[in-house]
């Protein structure tokens, strides 16, 4: 098959294709200067859509090529182990990739159509931001991980700040204090961790930590849960996520859609530290923290259930969603049993896409309101009218490369409002989880797996934190549908007379791609699944990726060994 | 030196923690950069206090913190040194925009009204209007 011989012929170099694309995306985009935004567009577009091509690539490395050993290792710098940087793609981090690659080509896409003209440097923010996401998801040192999450964190307030106004400066110096201080716990824990082990790279802490004197567990104990602390602001946990109903509806519709990944990131590194660093086997500090994790989930998905339902406006009623899907994860990660694990990957999934989804979506609802009263909001005679920008940023007109296929793309679709409604169906269905949609399986996996925790037909006892997380979960999903179904009736049901929205092609597109994706894994459920389940078992029994990341030896100089250098 | 170091850190912290939670956010971004010394500092000490030790692993000689320095954690420093300012200075910015738009150096915008008559010199009130007017500018 050519597909696996062109991936195996670029493995492993494709593992770091993901940061380098994006960053040299940036830069070439800032090179072309502020003024032309529609090659900007091509180019992001383009390079987002490869983006997702790697990350498939490396999906199917992992999933097919990799054969036992899934667990893709690189050398940037081809330093040996411990000493230098190394990147490894296993299962969870490819999955992640893809995912993010996914909500970039959407959120591309979206702003496209118009956002992108709202302020200055739209296009290499959004590609800095998702080479701060991949990095982080790839790197498997601890002081790496830091500097790609705050790569993405630069990125992400100057994302917020998109479009400029008062609520977004507002939410974005609130974000931007809540990220500094957790930035703070980051270092710490991570000073810490490097005191009592004596290195950085993740799969060297997992073999030192067993080895640990006992005077010096507590203080690994403490570092851990200082790390901890910084994840958790990333991942919403409630009572560090107060930033985050503002922050999320007052960004511009492209970026919180791109946002809804920073909350999964949050999760994935408590994952990724937390199963290599105290798996089941790590003796004393075996699942160390599991209790408090489950904890703060079931009390951030209440807050967020609470949120859901109290909320008046549609766009903070979604960022109350991602509250609720990240507790909900967090609760479930925090039981520490794979089975329930991969419930909560295949959850993830959905839900992020849903949310991501809903984002895009709220705009376009919310247009239905501005129709009646500002016309020329989507006019197609004056566009960019609805953005306060200063006036020597705005684009001149003959400049604007694709002025024709503007027009094209500008045409109104017929029944905008049945799609409009179709797809708030789907997001409903899928945040509230209710058959058949993605979120309905992934809660039934990870409840059926709770509460049969010998496997089936064993009598083994259920934990109360268990229960707690199902009766959280059915009452959310009704409090959910009960929001859903107010918020529908009063967009789509209530208003009489109303003029009907201009959507653009462009506009509706990453919609029904993001939607379409729910449906494929609702209907691929059981091959998603059966990834999940694989990536769940690894990440907790993490001796394959500590075993592949250590065995890595840097390749040998050509000049000593007269062979080639590419070569392993 | 421990001792010393272990006071210094500690006076940086509280008082970065005590300005992050106070309600201006002048205050605020000098709470965050004494708090990225404090942290700066601990990261630091990480890679032991002692004088006269090189970075270099001597033959013979057990690799430990006792007969070496550890020179990583000075690398570690200098990237969050750079790191932290930049974010610091991402944060200026963003405070003299939220004070232009909002007349106001309270970190929510708005002064609050419960009566404590505890108005500030960057409020809209009590300002004169020519600082009032620059800060509409900035």
């Amino acid at each position: 098959m050519t597909f696996a011989r062109l991936v195996e012929g670029l493995m492993p170099h494709l593992i770091v294709v993901p940061i380098l694309l994006p960053m040299v995306t940036a830069a070439v985009m800032l090179l072309l200067g502020d003024t032309r935004r529609p090659l900007k567009a091509i180019i992001n577009v383009l390079s987002c859509v490869l983006g997702v091509g790697v990350a498939i690539a490396l999906i199917y490395w992992v999933q097919r090529l990799g054969g036992p050993q899934a667990v893709g290792v690189y050398l940037p710098g081809n330093w040996p182990v411990p000493y230098g940087i190394v990147l490894v793609v296993d299962r969870l981090s490819a999955m992640m990739l893809l995912l993010t690659s996914v909500l970039g080509l959407g959120g591309v896409l979206y702003a496209s159509a118009r956002w992108h003209k709202a302020g200055v440097h739209f296009h290499p923010l959004f590609q800095l931001q998702l080479m701060g996401l991949y990095g982080a998801f790839l790197t498997a040192d601890l002081f790496n991980l830091f500097v790609f999450f705050e790569i993405m964190l630069t990125a992400s307030y100057g994302l917020l700040l998109h479009g400029s106004g008062w609520a977004r400066v507002r939410s974005g110096l609130h974000y931007i204090a809540m990220n500094l201080m957790a930035s703070s716990m980051f270092l710490i824990g991570v000073a810490m961790l490097y005191g009592v082990t004596g290195t950085l790279n993740l799969a060297d802490m997992a073999i030192m930590v067993p080895a640990i004197p006992e005077n010096d567990r507590g203080l690994l104990h403490a570092g851990a849960a200082i790390l901890a602390i910084a994840f958790l602001v990333k991942a919403a946990a409630w009572p560090l996520n107060f930033w985050l109903p503002m922050a999320y509806s007052s960004a511009a519709a492209p970026v919180a859609a791109l946002f809804a990944i920073m909350t999964k990131l949050g999760v994935y590194a408590i994952l990724r530290v937390w199963t290599l660093l105290f798996p089941q086997d790590a003796g004393v500090s075996a699942l160390f923290g599991g209790p408090v994790l489950v904890g703060l989930g079931l009390a951030t998905l209440t807050f967020g259930i609470i949120g859901v339902i109290a909320s008046q406006h549609l766009n903070r009623m979604v960022a109350f969603c991602a509250i609720v899907s990240s507790g909900t994860l967090l609760a479930a990660l925090g039981f520490g049993q794979p089975a329930v694990t991969g419930g909560a990957l295949y959850y993830t999934l959905g839900s992020t896409l849903a949310v991501s989804a809903f984002f895009l979506l709220t705009e376009l609802i919310d247009r239905t309101r501005e129709v009646e009263d500002n016309p020329i909001y989507v006019s197609e005679v004056e566009p960019d009218d609805s953005f306060a920008y200063p006036v020597d940023l705005a684009p001149v007109r003959d400049v604007n490369l694709d002025d024709d296929e503007e027009a094209l793309f500008g045409r109104a679709i017929p029944a905008a409002m049945a799609f409009l409604g179709l797809a708030f169906v789907v997001c409903a269905l899928t945040i509230a989880g209710l058959p058949p949609m993605a979120g309905f399986v992934g809660k039934v996996v990870m409840l059926s797996a709770l509460l049969n925790p010998g496997g089936f037909g064993e009598q083994a006892p259920v934990s109360l934190a268990a229960w707690a997380l199902l009766a959280l979960l059915v009452v959310g999903g009704l409090l959910t549908t009960i929001a859903m179904s107010r918020a529908g009736v009063r967009y789509f049901w209530a208003p009489q007379g109303r003029a009907v929205p201009r959507l653009r092609i462009i506009e509706t597109v990453p919609i029904a791609m993001l939607l379409l994706l729910i449906g494929a894994l609702v209907w691929q459920a059981d091959a998603v699944l059966r990834y999940a389940n694989a990536t769940a078992r690894s990440l907790h029994d993490p001796r394959e990726y500590i075993g592949s990341v250590v065995s890595t030896k840097p390749l040998p100089s050509p000049h000593t060994t007269g062979e080639g250098g590419l070569r392993r | 030196m421990e001792v010393i170091l272990a006071i210094a850190i500690g006076i940086l912290g509280g008082c970065g923690v005590w300005l992050v939670l106070r309600p201006r956010t002048f205050q605020v971004l000098m709470g965050l950069s004494l708090l990225s010394y404090a942290v700066n500092l601990f990261i630091f000490a990480m890679g032991s206090l002692s004088h006269d030790k090189e970075p270099i692993v001597q033959p013979g000689v057990l690799p430990n913190l006792e007969n070496y320095t550890d020179p990583l954690p000075q690398a570690l420093v200098l990237t969050a040194i750079v790191i932290g300012f930049a974010t610091s200075a991402l944060f200026l910015v963003v405070l003299l925009a939220s004070r232009g738009l909002s007349d106001t150096d309270h970190v929510d915008g708005e002064e609050p009204d419960d009566g404590t008559g505890h108005v500030s010199i960057g409020s809209a009130a009590a300002a004169p209007p020519g600082e009032s007017e620059e800060g509409r500018q900035a």
